[in-house]
């Protein structure tokens, strides 16, 4: 089991140059309806929650409410009411945010806005040198929805992220985003998607399985890593392939034709 | 190629000439704009350090990555930041580029050679600016100084293009810019940013892939990660404009590696240019010498040869002349009176059809000859 779960853990490994830059990384997951990639989310989620690691996760919640994520993180193993009772895990509840762009052609943004501050403000407080300085991971869920809470208005919805991208060099933290990539059909749109694409150090990709239904996989995924390095500054492959299974308390990754 | 270009920069412009321009584009497939972007300013900034450059300093406008990065970039490259702030200043338009953290007012003050800039939007501000900075660095006299702008695009999302087009034009025609370069994602835009912005650079560097897809649709995901992309590699074409209207394609491979990007000679370089320039043709349009030769030593079979007389080649001019001179015939004659010493042996006449047809040196006399 712990075999297969590091072939993702693999596949998105540090970059052992970048680490002494201090700067942290964006991780973008793109999925489709056939095959959510929530999974994914709920897979790193754990990660940074786990026993082992220190790091503090700051979730920013379009899709689901808190009850929601608790459940699952339950079946995997974590409590998030107790770590956010210890300050591990701080929820940003937005389901409900609806934030128009300009108004009236002036500068009174603040959804959004409002949201990059209460973020910056819980990873200045994370990050300052009165706590022990740990690791932060922003993690968004979704990008459509962002978009929905903007009024469609991809612009702004690029702006944010590029405000939570800046955290990454000020305080090395890791942005995660989930999108869904089959919404984005018209070349216009499309825009947003490759904007995320150039802005991400990382795409993980899951597709329903090419060869049709299986009971035992359940999909495929598609890592690239831009910048991956090993130890020695060489740089590795950037591609990698493999297929999971989701179940009830966790997921498997193995690679294709390895089961039988 | 690289060298080419990066000389271009390095030499700088003529006096009243605009600046040269340098347009690095790329696409999501080939995203590696950013290694050829960093080998360029890291070339300016090692050839301005040995002053072997017209300009004197750079100024860097960052928008798409941290200031701090860029400053360990050099480092890395074995580049001397320990005086950066007399040759390289940053405006840093990537930490606030639209004024967002006022509010939170947790922005250290920053020093030495980064400037924060807070209205990306306002290019006309971002002008003066640019321009501020590089008099700082260099002062008010004839000293001259590099712009590098690491990302059109970000521009693009927050100004127009006519903005960007006169902020482009306004920094090359500025007396105390000796060159200017920038990075494009061309698939983020219209084609007709990309064009305009092309329009205004005199040398333009494409990264394309080395398998071109058949479908020359838009580059989507799929192109992202499709197995051909694993690779850090792809084709480097330059298109040079000279001051003359001429413009010469040159083409080269890249790969880029742990230390930074390496070109490599295309082998048969002019080969692929040419290529690309001519349209697909069936045949060659240039002869060998071989066989320019054997076409010379080709005898035509339109007139009576041989027998030891002298070879008569058909000549349109000459022919007329002797007809003028014969009056006396006005329809066809056989021009070569051969037939009685020939007997038993193949041979071909030569009529000619009327006196209406006028000889003309142009027209193939081959051409209704069928054999």
């Amino acid at each position: 089991m712990e075999q297969y779960l590091s072939l993702l853990d693999q596949a998105i490994e540090e970059d052992k140059t970048r680490v002494s830059d201090g700067a942290g990384r964006v991780v973008l997951i793109q999925d489709c309806v056939e095959t959510s990639g929530a999974f994914l989310l709920h897979h790193l989620m754990k990660r940074a929650l786990s026993r082992e690691s220190s790091e503090t996760v700051i979730f920013v919640a379009f899709a689901q409410p808190f009850s929601h994520y608790d459940r699952i993180l339950k079946k995997l193993g974590c409590n998030l009411i107790t770590l956010s009772q210890n300050g591990r895990f701080i929820f940003f509840d937005m389901l409900k945010l609806d934030c128009p762009d300009e108004v009236g052609g002036g500068r009174t943004k603040s959804g959004l806005v409002d949201l990059f501050h209460k973020i910056h403000k819980a990873t200045e407080v994370i990050a300052s040198p009165e706590t022990k300085k740990s690791c932060i991971t922003i993690m968004i869920d979704d990008l459509s929805l962002v978009e929905v809470a903007a009024h469609g208005s991809s612009n702004y919805v690029l702006d944010f992220l590029h405000y939570c991208q800046t955290l990454t060099s000020e305080v090395g933290c890791t942005l995660i985003l989930l999108n869904h990539e089959d919404i984005y059909s018209s070349s216009e749109q499309l825009t947003l998607n490759l904007e995320v694409e150039y802005l991400a150090d990382i795409v993980i990709k899951a597709k329903p399985l090419a060869t049709g239904l299986a009971t035992d996989v359940h999909g495929q995924l598609t890592v690239l890593n831009k910048r991956s390095s090993n130890e020695h500054g060489k740089l590795k492959k950037r591609i990698h392939n493999f297929q999971f299974k989701v179940k009830e308390n966790g997921v498997e990754y193995f690679y294709s034709g390895s089961r039988t | 190629m690289a060298e080419t270009i990066c000389r271009a920069l390095r030499d700088g412009s003529l006096e009243g000439e605009h600046a040269p321009a340098l347009a690095i584009k790329d696409t999501i497939r080939t995203a590696f704009g950013v290694d050829v972007f960093d080998h360029v300013l890291c070339y300016m900034a090692s050839t301005i350090l040995a002053q072997k450059s017209q300009s004197r300093g750079l100024v860097l406008v960052a928008l798409d990555r941290s200031p701090s990065l860029y400053l360990n970039l050099l480092k890395c490259r074995g580049i001397d930041v320990f005086d950066s702030y007399t040759w390289i200043r940053v405006l840093d338009c990537y930490t606030d580029p639209l004024g967002w953290k006022e509010r939170v007012n947790a922005l250290s003050q920053k020093e030495s050679s980064e400037t924060l800039f807070k209205d990306v939007s306002d290019l006309d501000k971002l002008f003066d600016a640019v321009i501020q900075l590089g008099k700082e660095m260099v002062g008010q006299g004839k000293a001259r100084f590099c712009v590098a702008i690491d990302s059109a695009s970000m521009m693009l999302r927050h100004a127009s293009l006519s903005s960007l087009g006169s902020l482009i034009n306004k920094l090359r025609s500025y007396d105390q810019v000796s060159s200017i370069f920038w990075l494009i994602h061309s698939d983020l835009h219209e084609i007709r940013a990309t064009s305009v912005l092309e329009y205004m650079s005199s040398m333009v560097a494409s990264l394309e892939p080395i398998f071109q897809s058949s479908n020359e649709q838009r580059c989507n995901s799929e192109n992202l990660l499709s197995i051909e992309n694993d690779t850090r590699e792809g084709k480097f074409v330059v298109r040079l404009k000279r001051r003359n209207g001429r413009v010469k394609v040159m083409c080269e491979e890249f790969r880029v590696e742990e230390t930074g990007i390496k070109f490599l000679a295309v082998p048969s370089e002019s080969e692929m240019v040419n290529q690309q320039i001519l349209p697909k043709l069936q045949f060659n349009l240039q002869l060998s010498e071989k066989e320019r030769n054997d076409k010379e030593n080709v005898v035509l079979p339109f007139e009576h040869q041989g027998n030891g007389q002298t070879i008569q080649i058909y000549d349109g001019r000459r022919s007329l002349t002797l007809k003028q001179n014969d009056s006396t015939t006005s329809v066809s004659v056989p021009e070569e009176p051969h037939t009685e010493t020939d007997q038993g042996k193949g041979e071909i006449h030569y009529l000619r059809d009327s006196d209406d047809e006028l000889p003309d040196s142009d027209e193939d006399p081959d051409d209704d000859l069928d054999i």
